[in-house]
């Protein structure tokens, strides 16, 4: 048992290190996000352009096959890169689920054609893809959507909306579930497209989040059209195509962002409560104990998923417990810093520098992480039936028709 | 990156597990817990012939020499197995005591006996109610003899010799004390676990001696019980997925409302929380383990940590394993409430949890502070 590389390890690791030492800037502090933030025009050009710098050094979408611009990285290879990486200040948010998700997809299920028209750019960030799938009824029931598919000769006109697409309005392509027979049972009734954002009838509006930001949005589709070309997987087996995607959303899915364990006891060690540095109190100190057991408990177990994966085998499914005790934990953790700071903490000062800041970010953030991506139920149920083997749920609209199956009291 | 059991251990830990569901253990600390003995003598010997006992005793003193990820890895199978025998006083207190503070003749005396399982020692510091201090300790040597009581004593009454905490003068002092001489008085206790047996020990001028560590008594008797905490840590880690894959099981094969139980999300959900506290667990007692394996200076912090993360693990399985169980849990005859008193004996027997966390947040401060 040791945390050291193996030899190739090593020299992986030092290619990587000396390529970003040369190329980006160190963060100050674990939690530095990085620069630039998402969401605003020129951080996507300062993205863009970094991606393409990856691409032309050979760094872009290490686990691709070279022949789609990739790098044909072995797993390990990819966390090494993941583990140095995120000691710089790396432009990101852009292009994590067209290269994570979307590529993958395409790999599996795309033309030969397609393939090389599509994956390079977007390897190399000129050409960014977002994710159309939950719609307002059909979130954890994901299956349970009906945005509507209609073949029209050789073309399929699409009608209804998608919601939380990230990014959706400077994206250029998004992968798309739709139903296209609404008589078949729930899961056999779905298509999975890939389709130009730009087409007519594709309106995008932005949500407002709880936050005050709004990084996602609606996207509405009126008669909009896709050559069946566009396709991925045959007609009724979008869900499969679906699984597929969701698989690596999965993986891409790690830590919440934001203050952690080291930042609440600093803050901890810097302010007083009832007379004496709030780290002499009992309450404080039992709190913090509980979150470094947290957190030391997620590294350690990312550690034995490296591990495997180091060994060449495939990770467990450990992975699984990281978003919901990283949520948890950082929503705790977001009110104990403004709690530390007393009836000032709620204060929002007009400056990013305050230290309500980090705090304030992580109360809302974390209420929509332990959303995104599989809420705290549904990763439950993933745990107790994927990893633990229980039973599913009874389900209450097995083997009916999906236009038949209740959606509302009325 | 290798964070992980070598496959040797692994193998190990296969091992011990069949030699313990062979020779019946958790049936055996039923027995011992309704029964009149304070431990079960054949699984003990056959604990002994399997060579555990000599571990981490190096050869010189003819022990196996073996790592301390190779105990690791036995404690965890004697926690799932609830093994009622006094393997932990003697091995993860009283060897490591002599092992990391005794003279080279003290180890002679002592280690080879151990090793063997010819002796059996054990640990004696609680005193009261209250948690023991450096000012509060009450056991007072002077010279060469001493005075004072000792409570809860883990296998108090099995030992042959205890390492007791005791004042001489301002210092704390760590000394070796025979139990089958004069001048200190057993007294088997009662206790929530009678699984494990505990004693009081009332010292009169008994003759002892000290172990002659290079650092003080008080900090020795850190090192020894943040040692200890890593390997108790084991024993409750498998103890918390027992109880894991006895809720599984048992929800699995209950139907009520004409479905198995294990198919509602109230029951689902909290296996799946089972299965998050003993994962977290699972990690701080490897990261426990690696800094146990190679005295790293992280150990206090890793030792806390584990400590602190495989009581909360145990003690969220054992009582939701019991609640899974329903009315069927709180009946005797279920083997739920034997991981419920032995998950309360583990978690208090180094200290509570207050303490560890109160300690490991201490650490942090003095690492934070290089």
């Amino acid at each position: 048992m040791d945390f050291n590389d193996t030899p190739e390890e090593v020299t992986f690791r030092k290619e990587v290190n000396d390529w970003l030492s040369a190329n980006a800037t160190l963060k100050d502090s674990s939690a530095d996000s990085g620069y630039p933030g998402r969401g605003e025009e020129d951080a996507l050009t300062v993205a863009k352009k970094w991606a393409a710098k990856l691409y032309d050094s050979g760094w872009a979408c290490l686990h691709w096959p070279q022949e789609y611009g990739g790098r044909g990285s072995t797993p390990i290879e990819r966390v090494i890169w993941g583990q140095e990486a995120s000691k710089y200040r790396i432009p990101g948010g852009f292009f994590e689920i067209g290269q994570g998700m979307a590529g993958p997809v395409l790999m599996m299920y795309a033309t030969e054609e397609q393939k090389k028209r599509y994956l390079p750019p977007m390897a190399k960030g000129e050409e960014v893809w977002c994710q159309l799938f939950s719609e307002p009824g059909a979130g954890s029931d994901l299956a349970g959507l009906k945005t509507k598919a209609v073949l029209e000769g050789d073309t399929w006109i699409i009608n209804g909306q998608k919601i939380w697409t990230s990014g959706a309005h400077y994206c250029d392509y998004g992968i798309l579930v739709t139903r296209s027979d609404p008589s078949a049972q729930k899961h056999k009734g779905l298509t999975y497209f890939f389709i130009d954002m730009k087409s007519p009838g594709v309106e995008c509006r932005p949500i407002k989040q709880i936050s005050g930001g709004a990084n996602f949005n609606e996207v509405y589709f009126t008669d909009v059209k896709i050559p069946d070309e566009q396709r991925l997987g045959a007609v009724g087996d979008g869900w499969k195509v679906a699984l597929t995607t969701l698989m690596n959303e999965r993986l891409a899915v790690g830590d919440a962002s934001g203050p952690d364990f080291q930042e609440a006891f600093n803050l901890a060690c810097e302010h007083d409560l009832n007379g004496e540095l709030a780290i002499k109190d009992g309450y404080v100190r039992d709190k913090l104990a509980d979150w470094y057991c947290q957190s030391s408990g997620l590294k350690y177990t990312k550690y034995r998923n490296i591990s495997a994966l180091s060994r060449g085998e495939t990770p467990g499914p450990e992975a699984s417990i990281t978003k919901i005790v990283s949520g948890n934990k950082l929503q705790e953790i977001a009110n104990f810093g403004m709690d530390m700071m007393d009836a000032a903490g709620i204060l929002r000062p007009d400056s990013s520098e305050a230290e309500q800041t980090m705090y304030h970010a992580g109360f809302f953030g974390a209420a929509g992480i332990r959303i995104a991506g599989g809420t705290d139920e549904i990763l439950r149920n993933i745990i107790s039936e994927r990893v633990l083997g229980l039973p599913q749920d009874m389900r209450a609209d097995k083997g009916i028709p999906f236009n038949e199956i209740p959606s509302s009291n009325k | 990156m290798n964070f992980e059991f070598s496959s040797d251990q692994m193998l190990l830990r296969d091992q011990a597990r069949k030699f313990l569901e062979g020779q019946e253990s958790i049936k055996k600390a039923r027995e011992v817990l309704e029964g009149d003995h304070s431990y079960d003598e054949t699984l003990w010997k056959s604990v002994i012939e399997m060579g555990w006992t000599a571990t981490t005793i190096p050869e010189e003193f003819d022990g196996l020499g073996l790592g301390y990820l190779e105990l690791c890895v036995i404690a965890e199978e004697l926690g799932r197995s609830l093994a009622p025998t006094p393997f932990s006083s003697s091995i993860y207190l009283a060897t490591e005591a002599i092992l990391n503070h005794g003279t080279k003749e003290q180890k002679q005396n002592y280690l080879p006996k151990l090793a063997a399982g010819e002796i059996v020692g054990t640990l004696a510091h609680t005193e009261t109610t209250t948690a023991p201090t450096q000012e509060n300790l009450a056991c007072e040597l002077k010279k060469d003899l001493l005075n004072g009581s000792k409570i809860v004593v883990p296998d108090g009454d099995i030992a042959n010799f205890a390492v007791v905490s005791a004042k001489d003068g301002n210092k704390i002092v760590l000394c070796l004390a025979d139990l089958a001489a004069e001048g200190a008085e057993i007294k088997s206790e009662n206790t929530l676990d009678p699984s494990r047996s505990h004693a009081s020990i009332v010292f009169k001028n008994a003759k002892v001696e000290v172990l002659d560590s290079k650092v003080d008594g008080w900090t020795a008797l850190q090192e020894v019980l943040d040692r200890a905490a890593v390997l108790f840590a084991f024993e409750q880690l498998g103890g918390a997925e027992a109880c894991m894959n006895m809720a599984k099981e048992y929800a699995m094969g209950r139907f009520a409302f004409g479905r198995p139980i294990a198919s509602f999300q109230a029951i689902k959900h909290k296996i799946a929380d089972m299965y998050i506290a003993v994962e977290l667990a699972r990690s701080n007692c490897y990261f426990g383990a690696w800094a146990l394996s190679t005295n790293a200076p992280e150990l206090s912090t890793a030792a806390a940590t584990a400590r602190v993360s495989a009581s909360q693990a145990f003690n969220e399985c054992s009582k939701e394993n019991i609640q899974t169980h329903g009315g069927m849990g709180f009946t005797w005859e279920f083997d739920c409430h034997l991981y419920y008193r032995r998950c309360r004996q583990l978690a208090a027997n180094i200290g509570s949890q207050a303490i560890w966390k109160n300690k490991l947040i201490s650490s942090l401060e003095r690492a934070n502070q290089i």
